[in-house]
């Protein structure tokens, strides 16, 4: 990735103050998150495990599995040690001990214990296999990616929403062609808040369509056939997030999703999804990301959505340290983390645009070796579209300056209706005009001395650095109770999900996370 | 491309302003000008601008020009196109209810609310069903507001509450008799294939089996909402883009002093 010059003079021991904050926060947050699972955590090892499909009513076989232990009170063991046992007892591969269970033939709690050495033995194995395959997905991004090679600066990422997978892939197609990098499926409404991951093809989707992992094969087979006619590397987008933020990392791994949203606290925040349930599955599902190889993208932006840019840009860079920092912990890479922001100020304010540069400028410095995700004007985009191009163009020239590297780009249809093909062909044009012609203005410009733009940048770091501080005192989920960010207040013991969250019994065992740290050479605790 | 844009050949029509014949205005009185662009999913060439400009002229314009064709796919086309529209409407037989009245300001609404309701009116907001979207509710209730426009929290004589997105129609009706709601305010952003339509009616129809949709100020506001299909709907009001907090709280409270 292309270095961009320091050159707003921020003082780096704010910088280094900030980021301790933020590491003894995401450390005693791991205290917490250690001592937990949750259903979805098992439902994932289930997965991974090849455990797929449904029952005759529709239910996904791994929450057949794991409602099944929870039955038996056995889920503090993990669902690994019973899934070991029962393959011991009945020689069978995991998935038909969940077809099994579904069929009623099977109580897997109540099958007689086998000694737990053998057990971690025998399910060692089938994980070792199983997570071969999610090493070889990595590797073959990697082959296309040495075999296309990839391009510098901004990636053009756009989304498809239409509701139907096969009509989201000739749109996405049309995109690749105009010069999309990066493909987002937006996700129906309403998905985040399902404890299961729907099965098979989406035809009929309200603003998006399931993230399944037919979907996912669908959308992959797709992008692959045209990045092969154009000879570059389509990435494709889907999102971690919701109530079963690790099994969809489970499945982007299997899938070659490239970048997956995966934000620490977004669920807690927007979707009122209980505080302890997202750390911990937060926490798995980054573990699965980082071993896959993908990008995860943070949700800073939406903070912006809900409050006022300009007066809570802190917040958004104190939550990129958090983000970061519980990331690290998670085993990504700095290369791995997409931290968000977002142009999101109103265009009344005078020399707005320089604040937004200013914002954006200092997220690249504070972390120069993360993959920057920016996204683009939508709250105060009207349907006045030929001045919604307007502003897109102005947060492209920001883009470009700034060396943002996953740049959603804008339509000028925003809040009217999801893109039309030619909204998208409008946006590309838009901005691969502006990338090229603007390309190295950045390099060519400093910022002066005390000038709006460094006065701007040093104010927001220092408040950052402050509110860290505090939610280090605090603890973060207090803060988060007290609506430290985008002003929202969640209850610690409130929102959807708390029943899903079980402590770890002494002989807990997951093997897909033993072997993942491992791989990942992350130490034990 | 001749004729269109630069034509300097006399235009045969009436130049006089004629409100029962009205026409879109481009650069003359009853040019009828009107851009329009669209994709079709034609392959892109000579014959693809052909049938772009019959296409345009089947939709009643004069002298179509395509300015514009860009290949966006294999099969598909997009065009920037002109044309001279032959249609007229007569705006004296149009009518349009609007919501009447002056709309007033933060302090002048607080101001009413004190002098003619005495009390203070309670507004519960929320975005419904299974939509995730925040901005709308937001821009009216947060006490910043959106545009300049200051939100319901911010005024001094509403007590405001937001509960947020994907509150369920049942979550909704019970925290409205808790806190004894004089108003509902629901947003609606998702519109795809009608979702929201469903979930507008499905309220309406709870507050009548409870009993308390007479008692109950009900409006909705999104993007795609108008007054009319809110009243269709068996809501008070409705508010489409363009309208902010202002225009809600000076409707809510004239509503409640006139129905005291």
């Amino acid at each position: 990735m292309k270095q961009i010059k320091a050159k707003l003079n921020l003082d780096n021991s704010i910088i280094l103050e900030a980021r301790k904050s933020a590491s003894k926060i995401a450390y005693k947050m791991q205290n917490f998150i250690d001592s937990y699972t949750t259903v979805t955590v098992e439902r994932t090892v289930c997965r991974i495990l090849g455990i797929d499909g449904v029952n005759d009513f529709g239910v996904p076989l791994p929450n057949v599995v794991v409602n099944n232990i929870q039955k038996g009170s056995g889920l503090g063991l993990g669902a690994a040690i019973f899934i070991g046992n029962a393959m011991i007892h009945t020689s069978l591969s995991p998935q038909k001990i969940a077809e099994q269970i579904a069929d009623k033939k099977l109580e897997i709690t109540k099958l007689p214990m086998h000694d737990l050495f053998e057990i971690k033995l025998k399910i060692d194995s089938v994980s070792k296999e199983m997570l071969e395959k999610i090493k070889e997905t990595k590797k073959t991004r990697e082959n296309f990616l040495a075999k296309y090679g990839d391009k510098e600066g901004p990636l053009l990422y756009v989304i498809v929403a239409t509701g139907n997978i096969y009509e989201d892939v000739t749109q996405a197609v049309a995109a690749a062609k105009q010069g999309a990098d990066v493909i987002a499926v937006i996700r129906t409404t309403g998905q985040s808040l399902l404890d299961y991951v729907p099965y098979g093809a989406t035809t009929e989707g309200f603003g998006g369509t399931y993230a399944t992992q037919e979907n996912f094969r669908i959308i992959r087979n797709a992008l692959d056939d045209v990045g092969e006619e154009l000879g570059r590397y389509i990435r494709l987008v889907n999102y971690c997030s919701g109530l079963c933020m690790p099994e969809i990392a489970a499945m982007g791994a299997f899938e070659r999703l490239d970048f997956m949203l995966n934000d620490a606290l977004y669920g807690i925040l927007f979707r009122d999804i209980n505080m302890k349930r997202t750390m911990i599955d937060q926490y798995f599902s980054r573990m699965i990301n980082a071993y896959a190889g993908i990008i995860i993208n943070t949700g800073e932006d939406n903070y912006l959505t809900t409050s006022d840019a300009f007066e809570e840009a802190d917040t958004v860079l104190a939550s990129q340290f958090i983000n970061e920092q519980l990331a690290l912990l998670a085993g990504l890479k700095e290369e791995q983390m997409g931290l968000g922001h977002a142009f999101e100020m109103d265009p009344s304010i005078k020399n707005g645009f320089l604040y937004e540069l200013a914002q954006a400028q200092m997220a690249r410095e504070v972390f120069p070796n993360a993959p920057l995700k920016y996204m683009p004007p939508t709250k105060f985009i009207t349907g006045n579209i030929f001045k919604g191009h307007i502003q897109d163009a102005l947060f492209n020239i920001v883009t470009i300056m700034t060396n943002q590297r996953i740049c959603l780009l804008g339509m000028l249809t925003e809040a009217i209706h999801t893109p039309f093909m030619q909204d998208r062909a409008l946006s590309i044009e838009n901005a691969k005009y502006i990338f090229n012609n603007l390309e190295d203005l950045g390099d060519e410009i400093s910022f002066k001395p005390d000038g709006i733009i460094e006065t701007r940048a040093k104010e927001v770091l220092s408040d950052a650095a402050k509110l860290l501080k505090e939610i280090e005192n605090k603890g973060l989920f207090k803060s988060l109770s007290e609506g430290i960010f985008a002003g929202i207040k969640r209850p610690i013991d409130g929102g959807k999900g708390l029943d899903g969250v079980v402590a770890k019994d002494r002989k807990y065992y997951n093997p897909i996370m033993e072997l993942m740290k491992k791989g990942l050479g992350l130490e034990e605790n | 491309m001749g004729g269109g844009l630069y034509s300097s050949g006399k235009k045969f029509f009436d130049k006089t302003l004629d409100l029962s014949k009205i026409k879109p205005y481009g650069d003359t009185m009853n040019d009828g000008q009107v851009q329009l662009s669209f994709t079709l999913p034609i392959q892109d060439g000579d014959k693809a601008i052909e049938v772009a400009r019959q296409y345009v002229e089947k939709m009643g314009f004069n002298d179509p020009t395509v300015v514009y064709h860009a290949p966006l796919d294999q099969n598909f086309t997009f065009f920037v196109i002109y044309g001279r529209s032959t249609i007229e409407i007569d705006y004296n037989s149009v009518n349009v209810e609007v919501i009447e009245g002056k709309i007033m300001s933060m302090k002048e609404t607080d101001d009413f609310i004190k002098k003619k309701i005495k009390r203070k009116i309670v507004v519960l907001g929320a975005t419904t069903g299974t939509d995730a979207h925040t901005v709308g509710i937001d821009a009216i209730m947060n006490p910043k507001g959106y545009m300049g426009h200051y939100g319901l929290e911010r005024y001094e004589m509403i007590e405001a509450y937001n509960l947020g997105a994907q509150v369920l129609n049942e979550d909704f009706i019970s925290k409205a008799k808790e806190l004894k709601a004089d108003a509902l305010l629901v947003s609606q952003t998702v519109t795809q294939k009608q979702v929201h339509i469903h979930n507008l009616t499905e309220l309406v129809e709870m507050l009548e089996a409870e009993g308390i949709r007479d008692k109950i100020l009900l409006i909705v506001g999104g993007p795609r909402i108008t007054n009319d299909l809110a009243k269709e709907l068996g809501y008070d009001a409705g508010f489409g883009s363009g309208k902010y907090a202002d225009d809600v709280a000076t409707f809510i409270a004239q509503e409640i002093y006139m129905t005291k």
